[in-house]
């Protein structure tokens, strides 16, 4: 259908700003930004009620969008350009000093679209709940949308604060992990293994849904059967497979485009594989 | 003014009565609590105001979490446990969650310090000023009395802006006047004196006070100053007692390192240098024992004081 070809064309470009912000500054982390580019497009292109290009910190009468691994700040800044929060030329500015695209997202520079600092890992699953009890007493029935990564699942804040959703039935609340499989050091089966993470989400009273994050159909529909489940008497865990580096052919799969920057060469094979759709910033 | 004792009060009671009275006056007030409410005297918030408390259990580093989350739609989270695990066991969540992202989280601390007891080192924090003081962007106070902190409790409720609020376990001297505003960054000359000030924060005034009457015996005129705010620091108030004393004694339940002494230390070496001698605890652990027993042991006595403002006067004379 016509919607989700324009998505997938919005997803292409999202992939070129990651790899050519990355390339630019020859610094940055475009393998889980790129598995994550469609289920971005997706939320921010179809799926959020969002009152963007207006932003306001409180976020009242809108849903809400938290990034808990900020590490992939690339694929949420294309995002939050593209949608019009800032200007898609700002993209250029990217890890650079004086800049407000910070290596990991922030507030402190004030850059609209962004809510809380992320970084150091663990943090935002707390910061979502927070934020969804705070809509309950505002008596405000939109939505908060958190996102984490599977490595990240490794931190003991995450664990206390899926305690918390589940036994507290915190069920404004839609977590999404991007289920890489792929951490710094290696496999995540290897550095550390999770075992049947959707069953220990379950046992903490939580709703779990599993779905490929690499495509586009699959992750509107899921996003679609997350918002009717809302209100449930449960959070809801959205686990999310991707390809770590998809969309380009070198960097998928492996942990190793992690944390590193394509060369000038690179950077022209990646984007042979991906068409320009909106225009390069 | 001369101070004198009216009741003997903890000021962990002054934060929750002054919880109550706050959140009563703002409906925008929500507490969060890691299972220590009675610890915190936040039953009676709990109690009162039940959809706008949020007990964690032992998750610590989720209650900040979570208190960030809760600015988001405006708002004011105050949130309840120790001293220690109000700041060390959650460093790294306040510095990005909250003090990074800007968050009006106010983080109110009990049992800091020796005065705790018989629980020991482990739950003795003595480091927490340095460590929030540290934060770019975090106000961090320490009121003397019930009665302060109290007041202090409103204060920081109307203030824009994360803050630490510091206060302790036992039944302390009361004595400063009951609702008197606080003033956020505004020390209080407590005593005026022109020999030496005493410059104290926390269950310290007290024992300030008494050690300038001790002085005074001797012909020892003290100026105490209560530093109800660690940061920021009131310069200009520190700076006008200073040109006229010309040395100065700290006075802090926490760590040399790190504490009040050094934020004054800071303030002498860059803009004033003159004699400076700190009462607090010399980089060591503390242990179990009574208050009373532990203050004396590791030095925070009134008698540390005089001897400390004697030994600085005698270096600022030669």
């Amino acid at each position: 259908m016509a919607e989700l070809e324009n998505l997938k064309k919005i997803a292409s470009q999202v992939r070129r700003d990651i790899v050519r912000m990355v390339h630019k500054r020859q610094s940055g982390h475009p393998g889980g930004s790129l598995g994550c580019a469609d289920l971005f497009t997706a939320l921010y292109f179809d799926h959020l009620r969002l009152k963007s290009p207006d932003f306001n910190m409180d976020g009242t009468d809108e849903d809400l969008f938290f990034l808990s691994n900020g590490h992939i700040s690339p694929v949420f800044y294309s995002v939050l350009a593209h949608k019009g929060y800032f200007p898609v030329a700002e993209l250029s500015t990217f890890r650079a000093i004086g800049s407000r695209l910070q290596g990991h997202p922030t507030t402190h520079d004030k850059l609209p679209g962004v809510r809380v600092a992320s970084g150091s890992l663990g943090q935002g699953l707390s910061v979502a709940i927070g934020a969804a009890l705070s809509k309950k007493l505002n008596a405000d029935d939109k939505l908060v949308y958190v996102l984490m990564g599977d490595g990240e699942q490794q931190e003991g804040q995450i664990w206390e604060a899926a305690l918390y959703a589940g036994s507290r039935k915190v069920d404004n609340l839609i977590a999404i992990i991007d289920y890489n499989g792929q951490q710094i050091d290696g496999a995540v089966k290897d550095v550390m293994p999770l075992g049947d993470l959707a069953a220990k989400y379950r046992a903490f009273d939580w709703e779990v849904i599993e779905f490929d994050g690499n495509d586009m159909q699959s992750v509107v529909q899921t996003l679609n059967l997350a918002r009717k489940n809302a209100g449930n008497q449960k959070p809801q865990l959205l686990l999310m497979k991707t390809v770590m580096g998809m969309g380009v052919d070198f960097m998928m799969g492996t942990h190793k485009w992690h944390g590193i920057a394509p060369n000038d060469e690179q950077l022209d094979n990646a984007l042979l594989q991906l068409e320009e759709t909106l225009g390069d910033y | 003014m001369k101070y004198t004792i009216q009741n003997h009060k903890d000021t962990r009671s002054g934060f929750g009565d002054g919880l109550v009275d706050a959140a009563r006056e703002n409906d925008r007030i929500v507490g969060l609590c890691a299972d220590l409410t009675g610890s915190l005297k936040m039953n009676a918030f709990a109690d009162a105001f039940p959809e706008r408390f949020f007990q964690t259990g032992i998750s610590e580093a989720n209650m900040i979490g979570m208190a960030a989350g809760l600015t988001i739609g405006g708002f004011i989270p105050f949130t309840g446990t120790f001293a220690n695990f109000s700041t060390g066991r959650v460093y790294d969540q306040i510095r990005q969650s909250v003090a990074y992202s800007g968050k009006n989280v106010k983080i109110c601390a009990s049992h800091a310090g020796l005065s705790l007891g018989e629980d020991g080192a482990t739950h003795q924090i003595l480091e927490d000023i340095g460590m929030m003081r540290m934060l770019p962007g975090m106000t961090v106070i320490v009121p003397c009395d019930y009665n302060q902190t109290k007041a202090a409790v409103k204060a920081i409720a109307a203030f824009e802006g994360p803050v630490y609020l510091r206060f302790g376990r036992p039944k302390v001297p009361n004595f400063t006047p009951a609702e008197t505003p606080f003033e956020i960054g505004k020390a209080i000359r407590m005593i005026e004196g022109s020999d030496v000030s005493i410059i104290a924060t926390g269950h310290l005034v007290w024992k300030a006070l008494e050690a300038a009457e001790n002085l005074l015996k001797e012909n020892i005129k003290a100026e105490v100053i209560d530093i109800t705010t660690i940061k920021p620091l009131d310069e200009e108030a520190l700076l006008k007692s200073l040109n006229k004393t010309r040395c100065a004694v700290t006075a802090e339940e926490h760590q040399a390192n790190g504490g009040l002494g050094d934020a004054v230390a800071q303030l002498l070496a860059t803009r004033f240098p003159l004699p400076l001698e700190m009462v607090a605890v010399m980089d060591v652990f503390g242990e179990s024992g009574t208050p009373d027993e532990l203050m004396e042991k590791y030095g925070l006595g009134s008698s540390n004081i005089v001897r400390a403002a004697k030994q600085v006067i005698k270096r600022k004379n030669t």
